[in-house]
């Protein structure tokens, strides 16, 4: 049973820094992780595994040639092997244009049964690749999994989670499912996996081995431009009304009323 | 200091501060307190590979040696100093069958511990015989096939949770140590059975307890080495773990001082942070100065055993002895820098004043560590004329 895991490595830091020209996300001076919420989906399809006995995780990234990294500990983890999508075409990709130019390289590896992801990148917070890449590759998505009831070669049974408490759906495979912080907790590498991770080939497919037409990709396939990105003005500090109860409640029916007035 | 470790060493090192740090350090105060065993984290260790650090790739490890168990102690203790015992004393257990077992009995006992499926202990000290392992009373007489031991082995470390158990029992009283001789006895053998567990000042959440024979039937291929040598497996056996209990006492200075540094860079008296004030930082130094020189004792100490060097008991013994005092005198400045805080338990460096106390004492007190120290210069001495 073969999965494929799909795994963005974001700058380890919650304070992201955009850069006021580019508008794009600034990596320099930041340390690189796996976006934790791909954190489970490792974990996730390392569990299938080891539940089904038998299988291989390929984890494939879209990034700069130093997410390898990150594919690298995918592998210390327990993954089998990584693909790293890296080529200067890709540069400036939207959601549209990097799901397409992930789900060539999905096609390309073929024979799955399962690809998991993280519900959404820590950086660009957008969830959109994942669901994205299902549809280009044409196969049902299950978003904001918690858990995998059942599972094997051709249908799987999961939680999805929602605001009210959670559904449970039945899906064929194969099928794409992004999962949430509940489904698990990440184990740590292995040393065995640590050597392997170091020693591991570590292919890189370009937009030609991809076989991705220029108006697909990078910047120049994307429709969609990130026009301006700010952070909405801080909240003015409150005031804290002092006194006996009933002095409150009089003063603050006051400004309540003026501040409607107003 | 940099200690040229090879790619692989300081992988086992990271990961084992790694495991420390996210998965040991938040438990460690309510391991202190509960007083459990850890199977918890035992399953991290074995999930991580780091059981098998220091046993032959062969038999499942990684194929390291006495450095390894060293560098993987130092990271777990500093996590916490009990929860590392869970690995630590396995190795103490599982030495004498690295050292002195034949292929048969590697084949079958090192495999399940080197994949963390099993945990160790090793069995000398009793009741009247700790430091002199002459005056051991249990008793292991030879009855066809089998021995049968009788007696009662006391603060076993890892007791009752081990699968695998080392024991040194008489099988000649009239000879002394001479008459000595070890077994490896596995736990659910007929007339193994526990006492209770002991209820420590520190190293707890680690199993402490009386572990009794009473006619335990003991294959004769458990039988280590030959009859008679049970006195050297003990004595090689320390050779090899003193200087892991060394690394751990390290593991736990070194987190002493790592709280005591943030504490007094953030900690402010008389409108300043307490780091700034002289008195403080001669204090800290201090306890930098006598870590990195425990540490690179310990490892200069461990590559030369895990390079077959011969007569390794006294530098064995010295890295124990530097490194455990040490940890004491670090442990207790800690808590005098973090003052009143130091001294309550919502803060963690009384549990290391605690837990660094033991490494003073077991495997040999710091006093039988002198004499060791002693008798090798005289030997020297004596060989030199």
């Amino acid at each position: 049973m073969k999965i494929i895991v799909l795994i963005k490595q974001v700058p380890d830091t919650i304070d992201v820094k955009i850069d006021p020209v580019t508008n794009a996300l600034k990596r320099e001076g930041v340390a690189a992780i796996i976006n934790p919420f791909d954190m489970y989906a490792i974990e996730e399809a390392i569990r299938i595994k080891e539940r089904v006995g038998e299988g291989e995780i390929v984890v494939i990234s879209m990034g700069p040639p130093q997410a390898e990294a990150a594919l690298r500990e995918a592998i210390s983890m327990g993954c089998d092997s990584g693909v790293l999508l890296s080529d200067r075409k890709f540069a400036g990709s939207d959601t549209w244009a990097t799901s397409y130019t992930i789900a060539q390289a999905v096609k390309k590896i073929g024979d799955y049964k399962v690809i998991l992801c993280g519900k959404q990148a820590s950086d660009g917070d957008t969830a959109q690749v994942g669901p994205g890449v299902s549809v280009h590759v044409n196969i049902p998505q299950v978003t904001y999994i918690k858990k995998i009831e059942k599972i094997d070669t051709s249908s799987a049974t999961v939680e999805r989670m929602t605001e009210e408490g959670y559904d449970i759906v039945e899906t064929p495979l194969p099928a794409l499912f992004s999962v949430v912080k509940e489904i698990n907790e990440p184990r740590l590498p292995s040393l065995k996996g640590k050597m392997k991770a170091k020693k591991a080939e570590i292919p890189v497919w370009t937009a030609e081995d991809l076989s991705c037409p220029d108006d697909k990709i990078g910047l120049d396939g994307s429709p969609t431009r990130v026009v301006k990105v700010f952070s909405p003005p801080p909240r003015e500090g409150g005031r804290i009304i002092e006194g006996e109860p009933s002095e409150i409640a009089k003063e603050l029916a006051g400004l309540l009323k003026d501040a409607i007035l107003s | 200091m940099d200690y040229l470790l090879t790619e692989e060493q300081q992988m086992i090192k990271d990961l084992c501060h790694q495991i420390a740090e996210e998965k040991i350090k938040p438990v460690a105060a309510e391991y202190d307190e509960n007083d459990e065993f850890p199977w918890d984290l035992v399953k991290v260790f074995a999930e991580s590979d780091i059981c098998g650090v220091y046993i032959p790739e062969q038999y499942g490890g990684l194929g390291g040696g006495v450095f390894e168990m060293a560098i993987a102690a130092e990271e777990l203790s500093w996590g916490c100093g009990g929860i590392s015992l869970a690995f630590a004393a396995t190795g103490l257990g599982t030495y004498p069958i690295l050292l002195f077992g034949n292929d048969e009995q590697k084949a079958k006992y090192l495999p399940d511990i080197a994949a963390g499926k099993k945990l160790a202990a090793f069995c000398i000290t009793e009741a009247e015989a700790g430091s002199d392992a002459g005056g051991i009373k249990t008793t292991a007489k030879k009855d066809g096939d089998h021995y049968i031991l009788n007696g009662t082995k006391q603060w076993i470390t890892n007791g009752g949770e081990a699968e695998i158990y080392t024991v040194v029992a008489m099988t000649n009283k009239e000879k002394g140590p001479r008459g000595a001789s070890a077994f490896i006895v596995e736990k659910g053998t007929p007339g193994l059975s526990f006492g209770k567990k002991e209820d420590k000042l520190g190293i707890r959440g680690s199993a402490t307890r009386e572990v009794v024979f009473t006619d335990c039937r003991v294959p004769k291929e458990n039988l280590l080495g030959r009859e008679g040598l049970g006195f050297i497996v003990a004595m090689k056996t320390f050779d090899y773990s003193r200087p892991g209990v060394a690394a751990q006492a390290l593991g736990i200075a070194q987190r002493a001082m790592d709280e005591a540094v943030n504490y007094a860079r953030e900690r402010k008296q008389f409108g300043k942070p307490i780091a700034s004030f002289q008195g403080v930082q001669f204090m800290l130094a201090d306890m930098a100065i006598q870590i990195e020189a425990s540490r690179a004792l310990i490892y200069s100490a461990a590559r030369m055993i895990d390079s077959g060097a011969k007569n390794v008991a006294k530098v064995s013994a010295i890295c124990k002895t530097f490194a455990s005092d040490t940890a004491m005198k670090v442990t207790i400045d800690a808590v005098q820098v973090l003052g009143g805080y130091g001294y309550m338990k919502e803060y963690p460096v009384e549990k290391l004043m605690r837990d660094a106390k033991i490494t003073q004492i077991y495997e040999g007190t710091n006093q039988i560590q002198r004499s060791v120290i002693g008798s090798a210069l005289i030997k020297e001495s004596l060989s030199k004329k």
